[in-house]
């Protein structure tokens, strides 16, 4: 059995019950349930999906309705690392292209894949708020600015670098 | 300038990150919830407010106080009500409510108990964008310290009033930035927009009274209590009040964004505090407040930075933060990258936005190519016109798409010419 067919562990379901119970309605805790169960699985796969739609009191195709709509919920397995490198207007204007061909380059994959080794997914993401030192990206939760693409091909090859 | 002249970002950017309770008690912090619950009535604080000339920070400039004064008036006890801090800020170009969350958010919070209490809202939701996860660790932290010093909780300095804040990371999505389908993002549903009536502050989350602020609306709250109307109204150099977070980004010496009085001149702006364009490159045209906002021209660089200028000059002040545009830059090619983020932030629920944004993206995708004929121009004409008023479409989505869109078809029609022209951009080969 993958990790993508396994049940929720207990804990967490108990933290998504928790959480929807001290909504106004269970349902309110929903986009907070999908980001609990990406942080500890890294996506939501269908059977997760349904696993938490279920304790919220929702049917999965509603809960889906809300995974599908909103950016930063996963519904296909990503890298170790995820890469959202901004694609808005200001940091198109300081040269994010140039930053996403030598990321596409040096990992041999276009936004929206994963790198073969599985460490590194390449995602492009709206305004970062980080329009002052554009182009700017976010590696996981850690936001870099003022990039260029050797910069960024520098931070793109430690994420690949087999840990210690 | 002292301190009384930027309030807002006076305790921003220490050496120590963001103060404590305690710190930011010794800076002058907590005098105001102090007055307005020991001192002040709900409606004493809403005619302060209204007085202070204070206007939305998020881009639509309501009057603040005004939009308090919808809420119904009844005991807070007899009615669920709630005061939300709209912290999605999800605007290209914007960068100044994440400064505010993660330089100071007790001064948010203190602006949220004044809001909650003039409106006798006992609940108060911080709606953050989920990519801002330092103001998520600091926001938490500053709240859970608030709650044990006692700031936040029931009858707060034992004035019978209770206030309690959450915070809501959200999944990400533009739209959310608008009041109503953020209120649907809260009641965990696909987040469309509502049509009003009713508006929010009758009927808003879960249908009970509910006011969505803007984060600088409500960190400007505490020092209006504390330093009284007059002197708001005295910080602003035209009609309006207060003072700004303006900012500015694109291919200046100095990026950023500063505190600066209502009304401050766009040139000062983008010369003074930005330090003017790098070597090389000239200033062509610029967005003023986000990419929502209409193109101005390099001509109009005179005007101030006030809600009624900006207007006058053929667009909005928006949330006051700049892109820049210079003579290096394909402004057919910016028009794209603003039109494929409006196209992919198109919430899908009424068919002019969901359909004719990615008709707008791949037309000027085929001009920027290459591929474009003239008769593409009248249909990007025919789309500004048609989703640009208010009103034909569900909100204001594509009405805010279409600002920069129309604008930029007036003022750079040679560009779009040599594009169709020559059959390929030509400042791409030129660079």
């Amino acid at each position: 059995m993958s990790t993508a067919d396994a049940p929720l562990p207990p804990a967490l379901r108990t933290r998504i019950t928790d959480l929807a119970q001290a909504e106004h309605r269970p349902r309110a805790a929903s986009v907070s349930a999908l980001t609990m169960v990406q942080d500890h699985f890294g996506w939501v796969s269908d059977a997760h999906l349904a696993e938490t739609a279920s304790l919220l009191g929702m049917s999965p195709a509603d809960l889906d309705g809300i995974a599908t709509y909103f950016n930063l919920i996963f519904r296909r397995p990503v890298g170790r690392h995820v890469i959202l490198l901004c694609d808005s207007v200001s940091c198109w204007i300081m040269g994010r292209d140039a930053v996403c061909a030598r990321l596409q380059a040096r990992l041999g994959i276009r936004p929206g894949e994963t790198t073969a080794d599985g460490a590194v997914t390449l995602l492009p993401i709206v305004c970062l708020g980080h329009c002052d030192h554009a182009p700017a990206m976010l590696v996981d939760r850690t936001l870099h600015g003022d990039l260029n693409a050797e910069t960024a091909e520098q931070l793109a090859d430690t994420l690949r670098a087999p840990t210690p | 300038m002292t301190i009384s002249d930027r309030p807002l970002t006076a305790m921003i950017g220490l050496p120590d990150g963001p103060p404590d309770c305690a710190a930011y008690g010794r800076a002058g912090g907590w005098q105001a919830v102090r007055r307005t619950l020991r001192d002040m009535t709900p409606d004493a604080v809403i005619d302060m407010v209204t007085a202070s000339k204070l206007r939305g920070r998020g881009g639509a400039g309501f009057g603040t106080g005004q939009k308090w004064s919808f809420v119904p008036k009844d005991p807070a006890a007899t009615r669920r009500k709630y005061l939300i801090a709209n912290a999605d800020e999800m605007e290209p170009g914007t960068f100044k409510d994440r400064m505010l969350l993660e330089g100071n958010p007790l001064q948010l919070i203190e602006g949220m108990i004044i809001a909650g209490y003039a409106i006798q809202a006992g609940h108060g939701v911080i709606f953050l964008r989920g990519e801002y996860h330092l103001a998520l660790e600091r926001l938490n932290r500053a709240i859970a310290e608030a709650r044990q010093v006692g700031w936040l909780g029931e009858n707060i300095l034992g004035s019978g009033f209770g206030f309690e804040i959450h915070v809501h990371a959200s999944g990400g999505r533009y739209i959310c930035g608008e009041e109503t389908a953020l209120l649907t993002a809260l009641e965990g549903r696909r987040a469309q927009p509502r049509s009003k009536p009713p508006f929010p502050q009758v009927g808003g989350l879960w249908g009970a009274p509910s006011v969505v602020n803007n984060v600088e609306t409500l960190c400007n709250l505490p020092h209006i209590v504390t330093n009284g109307a007059e002197w708001f109204v005295s910080l602003g150099l035209g009609p309006d009040s207060g003072t700004k977070l303006y900012g500015v980004s694109g291919r200046v010496r100095r990026p950023g964004a500063w505190e600066l009085p209502m009304g401050t001149p766009l040139r000062e702006i983008v010369e003074d505090h930005a330090g003017g364009m790098r070597d090389g490159y000239r200033l062509r045209a610029l967005l003023p407040g986000g990419a929502s906002t209409a193109f101005l021209d390099v001509g109009q660089i005179d005007i101030p930075m006030d809600y009624g200028a900006v207007e006058k000059a053929g667009s909005r002040l928006g949330t006051g933060l700049a892109i820049l545009l210079d003579d290096r830059t394909c402004p057919v090619g910016m028009l794209h990258n603003l039109e494929h983020f409006f196209a992919q932030e198109s919430c899908g629920w009424c068919t002019p936005c969901r359909d004719g944004l990615p008709w707008v993206e791949r037309l000027l995708n085929a001009i920027e190519n290459g591929t474009g004929e003239p008769e593409d121009l009248d249909r990007l004409h025919d789309h500004a016109r048609m989703l640009g008023p208010m009103g034909r479409t569900f909100c204001a989505h594509a009405p805010g798409a279409m600002a920069p869109l129309a604008s930029g078809l007036k003022l750079f029609r040679e560009d779009f010419d040599a594009h169709i022209r020559q059959r390929a951009c030509p400042l791409r080969h030129a660079a």
